[in-house]
């Protein structure tokens, strides 16, 4: 094969990759704040993947401009998931957490297949076969324009958790829970703003990666997994981290798919993961957890 | 010897608990005789979740190492017995002296890796995940157990149940499985009391005081991790035996793995009765939801699973330690010292 073919490949993965970081930094926001592992993340995902879909069929409105919107609509969510159940669980022991949130997948998954059926849907924007060329690179636009918009919601975020109060209070509370109820911080509300604002990033992402992939109710779990393979990677908790876990993994499936199938690339990102976890356990990006 | 054991065994068990379990026994053993083919496999399920909960009620109940990939176990179990009698004609009961060795090193390289490197927590739950999937695709791609096209064993009718190939009627798994979970039960129970379990529970509380005084934690998880592959593995085998047809997206799925973890934890983990109280909820839970939508004449995929995950998140809301030690406290059958 020649070259560029490889270096299309690689590009396209890491584009995909800065969408998957995204998805990946709502998880590791939420777990290095509220210490609670959201295994309904990728269900969450595939619930802003519908809301964009219903919307693209009625409105016709393009995905990059719904992004807000369904950001905003997956903060509601998940506000009220941490608000209303998940705060109840933060002092319970992990397995009893898991089996919380197993229980909000099951239900997001099975709610997704009455309404939407098993088929996997797509949307077709005006610029879903355009592609840019660069030289001897040909790079899909879609793809560009969902890693562009990933990133922008991104750096967004890093500006809120740096210089916003709330955002500040925020990072108080992942340092140290009883010096923020010390000072008077209100921990279970910022507790339901981090988890939120997760659950925004997953929307953003979903409504970017709908770009790029098909959704099927079922895809969630998959999601789940590879947003878990990412965090772990990037190191858990650091949010730099977390983009370039995304950009590694998808890279890493891009060149699996490319090279050996298409079928095994999950293999290899697990296989990173196994690595990872034996070599640097806090991650690439991470601080040594005490 | 036998009698200190048995002793042992049933000290500080309530009387009226141990009659309630005889009863629940004799109930089962006779149960074939009265239920129907569709109830039988039902409580074939339930056995078999029962079963696989107490395995993996070892590691997370009582050393508190929580494996959310248990269906490896599971899956390796079945694969190698199933794929030595198909290659080789070689019977389960003899494949089941390589699938266990085989479930097991599998527990223990993961045991080794993440305990040696001290990964813990939510860590190594995600690290047993990630080996599960690395063997659902690896065995999607394994030619020599037919990949993703699925490993079949030959079926034929028979006269007879043949017990040595594991070729006959459901009853005879029925009684197989009742077998495995009433020696788990009785297994479980003489491990919690034995040394090793005291230690377990010390590392589940509090594994730095467990070390500071002076249990090399290392050896008992790692004892703990495979123990339970081990076991698990045999459920594999009879999974197997009993389906006829593997396929590696079914066999080691991650819903699997969380199917055979929520037993335990609504029946109360760590408790000995949990697992089975769990199975027999859960299973019996799902089977209702069935019956009844159909009996409604409501025909939509998912409509279960909402009611079971509604059923599945009331349950965990309501009761945070699992139905056991509720029902224990209700119906007066509390340990003594404990």
């Amino acid at each position: 094969m020649p070259a560029e073919v490889y270096l299309n490949v690689a590009v396209g993965g890491v584009l995909t990759g800065l969408v998957y970081g995204l998805m990946a930094l709502g998880l590791s926001v939420i777990f290095g704040v509220v210490r609670v592992v959201n295994f309904a993340h990728g269900e969450m995902m595939t619930i802003a993947m519908y809301i964009a879909i219903v919307l693209f069929a009625t409105f016709r409105i393009d995905p990059l401009i719904m992004l807000l919107p369904i950001a905003a609509l997956l903060f509601g969510l998940g506000y009220v998931m941490q608000a209303g159940l998940i705060n109840r669980f933060i002092t319970r022991p992990e397995h009893s957490q898991f089996l919380l949130l197993v229980a909000v997948a099951i239900i997001m998954i099975n709610v997704l297949l009455i309404i939407f059926g098993p088929d996997a849907q797509n949307v077709q924007t005006a610029y879903s076969y355009d592609s840019f060329q660069i030289g001897p690179l040909i790079v899909d636009a879609a793809k560009v324009y969902a890693a562009a918009a990933a990133l922008v919601v991104t750096a967004a975020l890093f500006a809120f958790f740096r210089y916003t109060h709330i955002g500040t209070a925020i990072r108080a509370c992942a340092d140290n829970y009883t010096g923020a109820l010390v000072v008077g911080l209100d921990v279970k509300r910022l507790y339901a703003l981090t988890f939120g604002l997760g659950s925004a990033c997953v929307g953003a992402a979903g409504t970017m990666l709908l770009l790029i992939f098909d959704v099927t109710p079922a895809a969630g779990p998959a999601y789940t997994l590879l947003a878990f393979v990412i965090v772990i990677t990037g190191g858990l908790g650091s949010m730099p981290g977390a983009l370039l876990g995304g950009i590694l993994i998808g890279l890493t499936e891009a060149m699996a798919g490319l090279m050996f199938s298409p079928s095994a690339k999950s293999m290899f990102a697990f296989g990173i993961l196994v690595l990872v976890l034996l070599f640097r356990p806090q991650g690439i990006m991470g601080k040594r957890a005490a | 010897m036998m009698g200190g054991f048995l002793s042992r065994l049933v000290d500080g068990i309530p009387a009226r608990g141990l009659i309630l379990l005889g009863v629940l026994l004799v109930a089962l053993i006779a149960a074939p005789l009265f239920a129907g083919s569709y109830l039988l496999t039902v409580l074939i399920l339930i056995l078999y979740f029962a079963y696989i909960g107490q395995a993996w009620n070892i590691m997370m109940g009582f050393a508190g190492q929580l494996s959310l990939g248990h269906a490896l176990y599971v899956g390796l179990g079945a694969y190698t017995a199933a794929a030595l009698y198909v290659h080789f004609g070689i019977g389960p009961w003899i494949g089941l002296l390589v699938a266990v060795p085989i479930a097991a090193l599998a527990g223990a390289f993961i045991g080794f890796l993440a305990f040696r490197f001290r990964v813990g927590g939510v860590y190594f739950a995600i690290l047993t995940i990630a080996v599960a999937e690395f063997a659902r695709v690896g065995f999607d791609h394994l030619t020599w157990t037919k990949g993703s096209a699925g490993l079949f064993l030959p079926v034929a009718q028979y006269t007879h149940n043949d017990l040595w190939n594991l070729r006959g009627h459901p009853v005879m798994f029925y009684y197989i499985l009742l077998t495995a979970t009433v020696l788990a039960l009785i297994g479980c129970r003489a491990l919690l009391q034995s040394r090793m379990g005291y230690f377990w529970q010390a590392i589940r509380e509090d594994e730095e005081a467990a070390r500071s005084a002076g249990i090399d934690t290392f050896y008992y998880k790692m004892v703990a991790v495979v123990i339970s592959a081990g076991m698990t593995s045999f459920a594999g085998v009879i999974y197997a035996f009993f389906y006829n047809n593997l396929f590696p997206e079914q066999v080691f799925h991650i819903s699997r793995s969380i199917e055979i973890i929520l037993g335990p934890i609504v029946g109360g983990v760590g408790t000995l009765f949990g697992p089975i109280l769990g199975a027999f909820i859960l299973t019996g839970l799902a089977e209702t939801l069935s019956a009844t939508l159909e009996g409604l004449g409501i025909d939509l995929p998912g409509a279960k699973q909402v009611f079971y995950g509604i059923c599945l998140l009331l349950v965990i809301v309501a009761l945070p330690d699992g139905v056991w030690p509720w029902l224990r406290k209700r119906i007066g059958l509390t340990e003594r010292g404990s």
